[in-house]
């Protein structure tokens, strides 16, 4: 289907309703007093956008605007887990004490960011794609910057401008090599140039190169990783909690979307052959490898929860690439299954970096001192169900998220890969497992302050640790929720 | 009856969530509330141990369900004769650890939960026979252990807990890529033991895999040069979670091996294991009674002891002849109750004097006459003494390990000789000589301890005069798995 620019608003109700919801908030900060509007009414927003994409689910795919945006169930699945986790940083927000001043812009800022991943996961053009990655960047770059009087927040997104300016320009530099290959800016239309002519495999693999740049920024792969520790520590915690999921899923949309439907052809069986020209499988399984030793090595010496949660960050975009060069559908499967246990436990174990913070005002693993032995059972308990899932351990979602990874590395004979993976998830334990010891084995020594739980976060903190266990004896619902949305739309 | 084998294994999981919802003030309602869901497991033993099949090799009392269609994972459960012993061990040392665990003061009811975690994924281990769920319950286990050493355990318990973390997990990952190879290599994809056992060992790279599998339970017996983790966790670990350490996470080991490598992989078996097994069986038995012998700690000793002691099991398996296959699996039993006797008295012990130095006791047979009894019985019973249960399974693997090997096997029942040396040593350095004199008033053993440690008392010593009992539930399967490894082999020559 095509849909024409006045049938395609029926299909972005959604986005509007997200922008809506922008403006909406901003009015109410000038109008209302009360800062908590702000926040309640992007709550609110986001419910009734999430709400309309379920609408959504099931309706004929097709190209909107132009083929500028594609409506399929892949961009569908990744705009349920923006929503999501725009839900979850938002409810964070609201019980956060670093978000004190101007929290409707606060709040408008995260709306529109989300806004953009929406646009990411749906954008069929290289046009678009690099509009709505540059919207989602120059949103999280203020969102970081949020805490004005705080020094590391200001170098946090300093840098983070820096690097991601460079990674565009790196990223628009080689759209612009791909389009005088091809002619077109137009995945559809790339890919089936591509196909047909024989183009210059030296130009064609700088042009993949380049662009490769501007995605792996966004996933937070090796090399391009270097901005991730200091924004997740400069960063207010809920964002940070945002980042570390929505943008790096936003990332990985447009990757998946770009690398698979645009530079690849599905062959039989569910697997796919990559166009002649570049092996970009080779180099994206080196760089799965480096950025996954790389971040959990990184992560073995870090004093500070958040910068410690950063580096495990950029570990687990290593897993979710392992993933994504294995050429099947059952690797693309697998990350988007692993996105959504990412989700839950990510978030989940920011939340509770946060309710520590809150209480304690400390970031170090050493404020975890004793936390189950000083009042912070519940916390305790929680992060480490969180931690666990992360290294990937039964009966918890991480293990199932991580088994499908490995099945599908295993099933496309990817040996060596699937053993720097698991080697992987051993060295992760060390570090996962230290927040763990100082929580529960070593005892408070006494002028500790006590940690209590809001009722706010609690129930996400208990609902995020129920999905967690749920998820990890019994998640037949979500991988075939995965298995349905794996289709892209190609005209 | 018919899910006798998912209550089991779920009966101790509710019964955490049980515990858990108590009050975490009233200590005693939880001691007593966690040892009362250790019973309907227990009677349920005793029941499979009465009704069980003993002329069927294969799988008994099989549950199956769907678990995740898509992936084609399966809730499938079922017991045979290599399962069985492993099963009463486990309701069995679970019953009685929960009495020896009355005298945990810290976070009670966290104790308790951990343990009731930890008993559930035990028994769900030896009655999986569907793969994925095998390894579920096998890392479930990791968790409760994690903390129990960690958190109720000894001065160097951190260091211990998260080495025995992640030496553990090292060895499961490895058994996870395994397992993925073999799902694959089906022709219809599955983790169903029984179908990829009809595989025959049809897989890729398969002596490779055998290799990672056996690494991987080679860490949890623990085999030289993997057994580091041992005496650290063990010294460190209270005293009711070393004797669920030694008599049954070592067991899961030779388990695994029997199960999986023997079962699934029968061809490299039959080409890896010849001598390898063997040999490293014999190198385990007169490692571990050397150093054992060097040990002043008393619970380091008998942590050694227990390295010595699965060697036994080890050349047993290796040896492919019934007596020694048979002699394996008993003494995998025999090992679970008399190193369990060990580690309670080692406990009782360590309540009163507060230390475990060997030198620091003296003359306690006059102190402690009860105590110095039931600890001679036990030393006895390790020592491989006529007329004890230990006795007849170290025979047994002797005598078959002899059709293979005599040289090993004259080196492994010359090392009989250390053992006895070193037990008979310590006997004579605690209990012999004159009484220390700080130690006079020490309390004798009490009712509640000796009740832990009566009944694996008759079990050693009904074992040494009627083993088939034990012999009659496991020969069937045990042939079975022999013969399989041995058509193998006779194909080979």
């Amino acid at each position: 289907m095509t849909a024409g620019s006045l049938q395609s608003l029926g299909y972005i109700l959604p986005e509007l309703i997200l922008i809506v919801t922008v403006l909406a908030v901003f009015i109410a900060d000038l109008v209302s007093r009360n800062q908590d509007r702000g926040g309640e009414l992007a709550l609110a927003g986001v419910a009734v956008a999430l709400f309309a994409l379920s609408r959504l689910v099931g309706t004929a795919d097709g190209w909107l605007f132009g083929k500028m945006v594609v409506h399929d169930p892949f961009a569908l699945f990744f705009k349920l887990i923006f929503s999501l986790a725009a839900l979850a940083a938002i409810w964070m927000s609201l019980d956060s004490k670093e978000i004190t001043t101007n929290r409707g812009e606060y709040y408008g800022l995260l709306v529109s960011s989300t806004l953009g991943m929406y646009f990411m996961a749906s954008s069929s053009n290289l046009l678009m794609a690099y509009l709505s990655l540059e919207f989602v960047s120059l949103t999280s770059y203020v969102l970081t910057g949020y805490l004005r009087h705080d020094r590391r927040s200001g170098e946090a997104a300093l840098k983070y401008l820096i690097y991601g300016g460079v990674a565009s320009g790196a990223m628009i530099y080689g759209m612009s090599w791909i389009f005088g290959l091809t002619g077109s800016m137009d995945f559809a239309q790339i890919n089936a140039v591509l196909t047909q002519a024989n183009p210059n495999k030296l130009a064609l693999f700088i042009a993949v190169v380049l662009t490769l740049t501007g995605f792996g920024y966004k996933i937070a792969a090796v090399p391009f990783h270097m901005w991730v520790p200091d924004v997740y520590t400069g960063a207010p915690i809920p964002v940070a909690a945002f980042l570390s999921v929505g943008s790096k899923a936003a990332g990985f949309a447009l990757l998946m979307r770009f690398f698979y439907p645009a530079l690849s052809q599905l062959g039989a069986s569910g697997t796919w052959r990559i166009l002649p020209g570049v092996d970009w499988p080779q180099l994206v399984l080196v760089l799965s490898m480096v950025t996954m030793t790389l971040g959990n090595l990184t992560a073995l010496s870090q004093r500070n929860v958040k910068r410690l949660l950063a580096y495990s960050s950029i570990a687990h975009a290593g897993y979710m690439l392992m993933g994504f060069v294995v050429l099947s559908n059952e690797g693309l499967r697998a990350m988007m299954f692993y996105m959504v246990v990412y989700y839950l436990m990510n978030i989940g174990a920011f939340l509770v970096v946060m309710i520590v913070a809150n209480a304690t005002g400390r970031e170090d693993i050493d404020g975890y001192r004793g936390l189950a032995w000083r009042g912070g059972a519940a916390p305790a308990v929680a992060l480490a169900i969180f931690l666990f899932s992360l290294t990937g351990l039964p009966p918890l979602a991480g293990f199932v998220g991580k088994f499908y990874l490995f099945a599908a590395v295993v099933r496309q004979q990817f040996y060596f890969l699937a053993l720097v993976g698991v080697i992987n998830s051993v060295i992760s334990l060390y570090y996962y497992a230290r927040i763990v010891r100082t929580m529960f084995l070593d005892f408070p020594e006494g002028g500790e302050a006590p940690v209590s739980v809001g009722i706010h976060s609690g129930a996400l903190m208990w609902s995020l640790c129920a999905a967690t266990i749920v998820l990890g004896i019994y998640w037949a619902p979500i991988i075939n929720l995965a298995d349905r949305s794996l289709q892209f739309f190609t005209g | 009856m018919n899910h006798i084998l998912t209550y089991m294994t779920f009966i101790p999981i509710f019964g955490m969530l049980v515990v858990l919802s108590l009050p975490s003030k009233a200590h005693n309602l939880i001691r007593w509330t966690a040892a009362g869901i250790t019973v309907p497991p227990l009677l349920m033993a005793i029941w499979l141990f009465v009704n069980f099949d003993r002329a069927e090799a294969g799988f008994q009392y099989v549950e199956h369900y769907r678990w995740i269609p898509s992936f084609n994972i399966e809730y499938f459960v079922g017991v045979d004769g290599i399962s069985i012993t492993m099963l009463l061990l486990t309701a069995l040392l679970s019953f009685l650890c929960m009495f020896a665990s009355f005298g945990i003061e810290k976070a009670v009811k966290g104790y308790f939960a951990m343990f009731l975690l930890l008993d559930g994924a035990m028994t769900g281990v030896f009655v999986a026979l569907d793969f994925f769920l095998f390894y579920i319950f096998w890392e479930l286990m990791l968790l409760p252990m994690y903390f129990l050493i960690g958190i109720w355990g000894g001065p160097r318990r951190e260091y211990a807990a998260i080495k025995f973390f992640l030496y553990t997990l090292a060895g499961s990952v490895l058994m996870l890529l395994a397992m993925l190879v073999f799902y694959f290599s089906a022709p219809v994809h599955t983790f169903d033991m029984t179908k990829l056992m009809a595989l025959h060992g049809a897989v890729p790279y398969a002596h490779v895999l055998w290799i990672a599998l056996f690494i991987g339970f080679a860490i949890k017996i623990p085999a030289f040069p993997f057994h580091t983790w041992l005496p650290d966790a063990h010294v460190e670990a209270p005293t009711a979670i070393s004797v669920i350490l030694a008599g049954i996470l070592l067991k899961m080991g030779t388990y695994g091996i029997l199960r999986i490598n023997f079962g699934i992989l029968p061809q490299p078996t039959a080409d890896l294991s010849y001598y390898f097994l063997g040999a490293l069986g014999t190198f385990n038995i007169v490692y571990g009674a050397l150093c054992a012998m060097a040990q002043t700690d008393l619970k380091k000793l008998v942590a050694y002891s227990s390295i010595s002691h699965m060697g036994y099991v080890m050349l047993g398996m290796a040896s492919f002849t019934p007596q020694g296959i048979q002699g394996a699996v008993l003494q995998m039993f025999n090992h679970g109750t008399v190193t369990a006797m060990l580690f309670l008295l080692v406990g009782v012990i360590y309540d009163r004097a507060h230390h475990r130095d060997i030198d620091g006791f003296g003359g306690l047979a006059s102190i402690m006459p009860v105590y110095t009894g039931v600890t001679g019985l036990a030393f006895f019973a390790a020592m491989g003494l006529p007329g004890l249960s230990a006795f007849i399974s170290e025979v047994l693997v002797l005598l078959g390990a002899w059709q293979k090997y005599p040289g090993l096997t004259v080196i492994s029942a010359s090392a009989v000789v250390l053992t006895a040396g070193y037990l008979l040593w310590t006997l004579q350095r605690m209990f012999l000589g004159k009484a220390n004199e700080k130690y006079l008033t020490l309390p004798e053993i009490g009712a509640r301890e000796l009740f832990t440690l009566a009944p694996l008392a008759v079990i050693v010593v009904i074992l040494g005069f009627y083993p088939h009992a034990v012999l009659d539930l496991m020969s069937a399967s045990l042939n079975n798995l022999n013969a399989l490894v041995l058509a193998q082999r006779i194909a080979l020559q």
